[in-house]
């Protein structure tokens, strides 16, 4: 049935969960590192009483109003994808995905329409004090809203704390903390939060050096630049770290990803990082030739940042693929070999229950249970691959190496970058001089577009670097998909495009035009 | 002295008065809201997304049936 599945709806569908995702996540990092900033400085005005302050904080506010209104609801067009074209994937990933998401609904109801509500209206009408804390919970808020999306995200790159029930096809959590604490789910939420911090922070930068520039409210661009300046840079090497977490992560549990990543077609020991390089097109697997035109890279890094361990051996794609068995590593072929018993194994199940063989479904159902022997054997040795027998061609388990690569590499440039920037920016800002800084004002307009591309760059190897699975080992995409015509999924990734389009010009416009107000007409 | 409103009609207000003295700005952002969460809800929802299981199968027996057929037959 698999096999018949049209490759187009397969990639039709997964472009317009990508298009949903990728503009979705263009007004989330505003609406996350936008609401700590103004904090901070609503902090500062009800500490000195200082006017100012409170001027600064509702230009920022109104800016941050903009972006959510435009920005709120449309991740929900996700979910609406997930019961259309992704049922098989709904349907198996069953509470995993659902718990967190329901509390996401709630905490970010409650919240975010609560006290968003005082922070807008409630200036003059509730104490000062009772105002701050509400921003601080709308802060807060929409930071938790984030952990549990990302932590529904990290189980489907390192499924964990669930048991498979044979008689439902669905995933049902068994400890709810193993899929709370997992370590790349966590590692993801602090990465991605800090990646929208940060963009958020080289926001209120740009447009302060803009007013710079123009000359218009100096002292006013000046502190927020202060703000965002520390803000970002703390907010950018907290980024920089967690990248090591997840690096390290992939290296334990998605080594494909990480080989595409680094390009690296041929696995050695002591394993150097590429910092730059270019791939040649058309690459084949097990070719023994360089898959670089050029490289630069740092010798022995990639096995110390993914393995803690300067000599150990990391697999690349030819390893992965052929297996290696120095490295005890599985060919794909052996790993699609035992997926194919696991799933003739549950649909012997599905055959003995279905014709009424009492004994046979009993027999069979300990197979499925982690308690018995026989279970303990089959889900180490042959359910844990269970979504390798949808596939047919060991070179299925790559994903697209070249794009994932040069998203990995234009995402680390731009960190470390980002981390440079703000030291810049507050070295000048500290000693009072930025306002005649002309180049650096101009640098810091030009560098609000790279935050996005940046984080967007993370999220193609994030998403990509994992193909050819939604859940890792467990599901690939070309079995998650619903059967349904892909004409509709292609009108409705166009509508989709429409309207986001429409959405992200009208906060554009909107925001150009209350900034060149400026922050006098702020706040109301 | 005044008194107190109750703690209901402080919040109604809050939000009435929020509203009523939006500006201008603030009034076409909800505008956009509205016709954007029309768009999402009484366009999309229901006319392009339905969910495919809840409408394809009355139960959630079906729904595994279905599901585990699909899973089984690769």
């Amino acid at each position: 049935m698999i096999e018949q599945v049209d490759l187009s709806l397969v990639n039709w569908s997964r472009a317009q969960f990508a298009l949903t995702a990728m503009y979705h996540w263009i007004f989330v990092p505003l609406t996350l590192g936008l609401s700590f900033m103004i904090a901070m400085m609503e902090t500062k005005y009800v500490k000195s009483g200082n006017e100012e302050w409170k001027r600064i904080t509702k230009f920022w506010m109104k800016l941050f109003g903009i972006n959510f209104a435009i920005g709120v609801a449309t991740g929900i067009i996700l979910e609406f994808e997930f019961g259309t074209n992704w049922s098989n994937y709904s349907w198996f990933v069953g509470d995993i995905f659902g718990a967190p998401l329901a509390i996401e609904g709630i905490m970010a109801f409650f919240l975010e329409s609560t006290f968003i509500a005082v922070m807008f209206f409630g200036w003059n009408k509730v104490s000062k004090k009772f105002h701050l804390v509400s921003t601080w919970l709308v802060a807060f808020g929409a930071s938790l809203s984030a952990l549990w999306i990302l932590i529904a995200n990290g189980w489907m790159q390192y499924p964990a704390g669930m048991h498979f029930n044979p008689d439902t096809a669905r995933n049902e959590m068994i400890s709810f903390l193993d899929v709370f604490l997992s370590p790349l789910a966590i590692n993801k939420f602090l990465h991605t939060i800090f990646s929208a911090y940060t963009i958020s922070a080289i926001f209120i930068i740009g447009v302060s050096a803009w007013f710079l520039i123009k000359k218009r409210e100096i002292m006013f661009a000046k502190k927020s630049m202060l703000v965002a300046g520390i803000f970002g840079l703390v907010s950018s090497m907290y980024l920089v770290a967690t990248g090591d977490g997840s690096a390290y992560n992939v290296a334990q549990h998605q080594p494909a990803k990480l080989a595409a990543m680094e390009g690296m077609y041929h696995g050695q020991e002591r394993a150097g990082l590429v910092v730059l390089g270019v791939l040649k097109p058309g690459y084949e697997i097990g070719s023994e030739e360089s898959p670089y035109y050029f490289k630069f890279e740092i010798p022995q890094l990639l096995s110390f940042l993914g393995y803690r361990n300067v000599d150990a051996f990391v697999p690349g794609i030819n390893d992965l693929v052929e297996g290696n068995e120095q490295y005890q590593l599985l060919s794909a072929d052996e790993k699609i070999m035992r997926g194919k018993v696991a799933i003739a194994t549950l649909k012997e199940y599905k055959d003995a229950k279905e014709s009424g063989d009492v004994l046979l479904t009993d027999s069979l159902r300990e197979y499925f249970d982690e308690n018995t022997p026989q279970g303990k054997e089959f889900l180490d040795e042959y359910f844990s691959y269970f979504g390798y027998g949808f596939l047919n061609d060991p070179k299925d388990i790559i994903p697209n190496v070249p794009m994932t690569f040069y998203s990995f590499h234009i995402m680390v440039g731009l960190g470390f970058y980002f981390v440079l920037f703000f030291m810049i920016i507050l070295f000048f800002t500290w000693k009072n001089v930025i306002d005649r800084k002309k180049l650096i004002l101009r640098l810091a307009i030009l560098t609000m577009p790279l935050g996005f591309i940046a984080s967007q760059a993370g999220w193609i190897v994030s998403e990509v670097g994992r193909q050819p699975w939604v859940v890792q080992d467990y599901l690939p995409t070309i079995a998650a998909v619903t059967h349904i015509d892909a004409s509709a999924v292609q009108l409705t990734f166009f509508l989709f495009a429409a309207l986001f389009t429409a959405l992200l010009i009208a906060e554009v416009t909107i925001m150009i035009k209350q900034i060149k107000k400026g922050p006098n007409e702020g706040g109301q | 002295m005044s008194e107190k409103k109750p703690v209901w009609k402080r919040v109604t207000s809050l939000y009435t008065e929020g509203f009523r003295n939006m500006p201008l700005w603030g009034r076409s952002l909800w505008l956009i809201v509205l016709i954007k969460v029309f768009i999402m809800f009484a366009v999309f929802k229901l006319v392009f997304f339905p969910n495919y299981l809840k409408t394809n199968f009355s139960n959630d027996e079906e729904r595994s049936k279905h599901v585990i057929e699909q899973l089984t037959n690769p």
